[in-house]
């Protein structure tokens, strides 16, 4: 059935179908490619795994599915509809095995009344092992393409973009808008997901004609106007943001420049929607048959691409249109058999071929391959026809998702049995085909249910959705639910209006009454890649240095995320594991000395006549009474009175404050006192500066600390909880007498670009008396086992004061966030879980694990954090305990199932070192 | 998407905000407890018109009021808040 009037203009190239090599001309669709070369079989529906052909001519296409491309570059549920073929593509079909034509799986059908609406529900209804068994066999059996296993190797690009008017459709109506637009000085975009402009104008000629949309490109891109071709405005969202997506390559093509597609994101000052509208099938049984296609693509492929589908023609209509498409074939030499018309009488344009009135047609008769014959009632009497190509037109369908995705209304167009768009709330507007659809007839011929299809792509019959209604479904919502009807790829672009008709003739109300279903974005598929464009790979998220990260690279230590930072989790010498590393730094600590990186830490500076009142609304704690010089532990509450975070305040001088808090809360912590300043308190003459990363942090720990201080800055260090400022290799530094580990310690801050010579010195003086350098994990082992706490651990936001033993340190004067919400009366009854420390009795507690008493069910409380006795050996942990204040003594079970560990446990006082914490004071 | 005109530096893409909270849910420093409990807690919901805190996080960080239709999210009045922004 080759066409009679291939364009002479296109050059041959070569595609490769399911493995066999073809010849296209340049500008075919892949649709256009396969009927010139008589293929008439291109996909296995699916469910049932019916034949199935090409049914129409653009991106409403349900049936003809396939997978495009290789490797990574593979796209699969591609419209043969949608692809313009290139040199070398090569086109696979789907949901068959193990070909196309011999396909195991259409067994489904046969089992059709198995497998109607609703199958899963009632099928699989028994136990969830039974379904975890069948759904193996249905995933395989009932599907689509497979999406690639390798990564795509193309990159895809995001762009936003700004204009006075952006036209979506470029036939005639679209681009005499633009043309309007951009002569009268307006900043135009035309879109058009073809690619080329003024289409329908080679289906149909006019007045005007391709020439004129090539004369009309040419003044719109001169008035300064862009034209973007395989493009689609995929959808449309608040304050008039458009959304395109662009092709620069076809599917499975190699891009010229490396990127395959480009979304943009479009702000308008005013939309002009000229998305036309689509063809509707009609329903009888059969219909699905290769060899049955919609009248306007029939006449896209005789005019556009020069392939005539069929020699001998019937074709059914309840529309004028559908003559035009007579006309086309037989300008094109095919032959005209029949012209069902479902109205009653003579339309006028009957031309001299063998019309019928009052017809309709009943089924169909036909290989795998091809369509064989056609029945219709003419009349009430049935007759039949010998056909290969059976063109329908069941009226017009205009294209409403944007106007839709926009929040407009729709309005019931009862000449054209079709909705169209009515009001809108953004500044869009609908012209041409879109606005105003053709009138057609509307009836609702008497036609066996079974085998009827409504929705291709879905395989739903008539059948199905009165099954559906007959089962109690009546809102047009559960009907697409119950029977998949309008979802997968072409969202019910050809299906939802024959199914609503069929829905309203159930329910006896006019269609507009029976509802429709959400048009959701994006209107046409939309590929992964490009909504994570550029941030792909190891541009996904940012990566930030530490200020000393060279220092610590050059050690090869085990990395460690912390918030949006890597640290040093441990500096393993050769042979030695993390665990190992990790305990013998800890040990250098509490026998000697160590150092650490503390850059991260979340550092403030509060300074102002007002910078006190701030910070007393921000912390938990007293701040007034802290003399210059001094510091102290603090805590914050959230408004609902539990904790979010904690860390340290120092008094610089008599205005000037430095709060730290944890790394991870770091953003958290950041908003939160710039709302606490600018919103609720605007009035107070403070500043508060995010000074996070402009120190870099150098810990020293241990009982020689002092004494390595002393020498690093030539003086006395300050005394515990004490900051004086100093000099350490020529640079300026602040030092704090902190204690995070839980022996003698000092905090270094130190401006991060003079970072390190300070650090080389501390080095120096740290190894040179025996010390080493810790990562994260001995900072673990220690601060657990002195009992202090951990932003995410323990102090997780479902804990108060009082539950992680803060209380006492509350400020009593109040006037803080959250003070409010402690006192909630449920926050200080009994039951609440409370910070405990717990022992090891037998074996190795797991961090995560669950307690539960010995004959207990459900778990009281949680491990948090499980470490070592660093000196004595021994598993210990801090959790989480109903009531575990009162309980210390009593032993239970920790328990991990996920790790399949569980520990005999012993409750005690969190504090396992020092208690009395003689060993950092002074 | 909405667009959002910051009150410093002019229309700006949604995703350059943070929405913080709604206005009514911030009780007034001088609340009692119970006052301020039950501003956090029970609040009000409107399908229409509402005051949000929003900042321009991905740009200068300001903070502002908005005022939003929750359902057209047609934006009548954006007003800037901070010391800057006191009579």
């Amino acid at each position: 059935m080759n066409g009679p009037s291939r364009p002479n203009s296109g050059q041959d190239i070569s595609f490769t179908f399911d493995g066999t090599r073809y010849t296209a001309r340049t500008g075919d669709t892949l649709a256009a490619a396969l009927l010139a070369n008589g293929i008439g079989l291109v996909g296995r529906s699916f469910k049932y795994h019916r034949p199935r052909g090409i049914m129409t001519a653009g991106v409403e296409e349900p049936n003809a599915l396939v997978t495009v491309g290789e490797g990574g570059r593979a796209e699969p549920n591609t419209r043969a509809t949608d692809v313009f073929v290139y040199d070398g593509l090569v086109a696979h079909s789907q949901n068959r095995w193990p070909n196309l034509s011999l396909d195991f799986g259409a067994i489904f059908g046969l089992a059709g009344p198995v497998f109607s609406a609703g199958f899963y529900y009632k099928t699989f209804f028994g136990s969830a092992k039974r379904w975890m068994f069948y759904e193996h066999f249905i995933r395989k059996a009932a599907g689509l393409g497979n999406a690639p296993r390798e990564a795509d190797p193309d990159h895809f690009s995001q762009r936003a973009a700004f204009c006075d008017v952006l036209v979506v459709g470029a036939g005639p109506a679209g681009i005499a808008a633009a043309l309007e637009a951009a002569e009268a000085g307006k900043r135009v975009i035309l879109v058009e997901q073809d690619d080329i402009l003024g289409a329908s104008l080679i289906r149909d000629p006019q007045e005007l004609d391709s020439a004129w949309a090539k004369e009309s490109a040419d003044s719109i891109r001169a008035a300064g106007g862009h034209i973007l071709t395989r493009t689609t405005a995929s959808g449309y969202w608040e304050h008039d943001l458009v959304t395109l997506t662009q092709r620069l390559a076809e599917p499975g093509q190699v891009p010229a420049n490396g990127v395959a597609q480009r979304l943009w994101h479009v702000r308008a000052g005013q939309v002009i929607l000229a998305t036309g509208f689509i063809e509707r099938p009609m329903a009888f049984p059969h219909n699905d048959r290769p060899g049955v296609m919609l009248s306007q693509a029939v006449r896209t492929y005789v005019r556009r691409f020069g392939v005539c589908p069929g020699q001998r023609v019937v074709i059914a209509t309840n529309n004028d249109d559908a003559y035009l498409t007579a006309h086309a074939l037989k300008e094109a030499g095919a032959q005209i058999v029949a012209i069902l018309d479902a109205r009653p009488a003579p339309a006028g344009q009957a031309h001299g071929f063998t019309t019928f009135n009052n017809a309709h047609p009943l089924a169909t008769k036909g290989s795998r391959h091809c369509l064989k014959s056609v029945s219709g009632i003419v009349d009430g009497i049935t007759k039949s026809w010998d056909t290969d190509l059976l063109a329908v037109s069941g009226g017009f369908t205009p294209v409403v998702h944007l106007h839709c995705q926009a929040g407009g209304t729709l309005e019931w167009h009862d000449a054209a049995q079709a909705f169209v768009p009515a009001q809108s709330r953004q500044n869009v507007k609908t012209i041409g085909g879109a606005a105003a659809p053709a009138p057609v007839f509307s009836s609702a011929p008497v036609v066996p249910a079974k085998k009827s299809f409504v929705d291709f792509q879905n395989d739903v019959t008539l059948a199905d959705v009165d099954l559906a209604w007959a089962e109690g479904y009546r809102s047009v919502e559960h009907l697409k639910r119950y029977t998949t009807l309008g979802m997968a790829t072409d969202q019910g672009k050809t299906s939802n209006m024959g199914a609503l008709a069929r829905l309203a003739e159930k329910q006896g109300v006019a269609i507009p009454e029976a509802g429709l279903t959400t048009f959701r974005p994006p209107y046409t598929p939309v590929t992964m890649g490009l909504f994570a464009g550029a941030a792909a790979k190891d541009a996904g998220a940012h990566k930030r240095r530490l200020a000393l990260y060279d220092v610590h690279a050059a050690k090869n230590p085990i990395w460690q995320p912390l918030g949006y930072w890597f640290r040093p989790r441990a500096y393993p010498m050769t042979g030695e594991s993390l665990a190992e590393a990790a305990m013998r730094e800890a040990r250098s600590v509490r026998t000697a000395v160590g150092m650490t990186d503390v850059s991260t830490l979340a550092k403030f500076e509060v300074s102002g006549p007002d910078a006190v009142k701030l910070l007393e609304t921000v912390c938990a704690t007293t701040v007034g009474k802290l003399a210059i010089g001094r510091g102290r532990y603090t805590f914050m509450l959230r408004e609902d009175g539990f904790v979010f975070d904690d860390g340290t305040i120092w008094r610089i001088d008599e205005n000037r404050y430095l709060l730290t808090s944890s790394t991870g809360g770091a953003d958290r912590m950041a908003t939160h006192l710039s709302y606490v300043r600018n919103y609720l308190h605007p009035e107070l003459r403070v500043s508060v500066v995010n000074v996070q990363e402009h120190y870099a942090g150098i810990a020293i720990a241990g009982p020689k600390a002092q004494s390595v201080l002393a020498t690093l800055i030539g003086e006395e260090p300050p005394r515990h909880m004490s900051t004086i400022a100093a000099r350490i290799a020529g640079v300026a530094v602040l030092v704090l007498a902190a204690s995070y580990s839980g022996e003698r310690a000092f905090e270094i801050y130190v401006d991060a670009r003079n970072a390190e010579p300070v650090w080389a010195a501390c080095e120096t003086a740290v190894v040179g008396t025996g010390g080493c350098l810790y990562g994260l994990e001995a900072m673990e082992f220690l601060r657990i086992e002195k009992g202090h706490l951990v932003v995410g651990g323990e102090i997780d936001g479902r804990m108060t004061p009082h539950d992680l033993a803060l209380d006492k340190m509350l400020n009593k004067a109040g006037g803080f966030i959250g003070a409010a919400g402690l006192t909630r009366p449920a926050l200080s009854e009994a039951g609440r879980r409370q910070l405990v420390g717990l022992e090891a009795v037998e074996g190795s507690i797991p961090e995560g694990a669950m307690l539960v008493t010995p004959d207990g069910k459900s778990p009281e409380g949680h491990v948090s954090a499980s470490a070592f006795r660093i000196m004595d050996g021994g598993s210990l942990a801090l959790g989480q305990l109903t009531d575990g204040f009162l309980r210390h003594g009593e032993e239970l079970i920790a328990t991990s199932p996920t790790r399949g560990q569980r520990a005999r446990v012993r409750v005690v006082a969190p504090h396992f070192y020092d208690v009395a914490g003689e060993r950092y004071r002074d | 998407m909405m667009q959002i005109i910051c009150p410093h530096c002019g229309p700006r893409a949604q995703t350059e905000f943070v929405y913080e909270r709604t206005v009514d849910s911030v009780a007034p420093v001088s609340a009692c407890n119970e006052e301020a409990m039950q501003t956090l807690f029970t609040r009000g919901n409107p399908r229409g018109v509402d005051d949000e805190i929003w900042r321009h996080t991905f740009g200068c960080r300001a903070w502002m009021v908005v005022t939003r239709h929750r359902v057209t999210n047609e934006i009548s009045n954006i007003r800037a808040v901070g010391p800057e922004a006191l009579p």
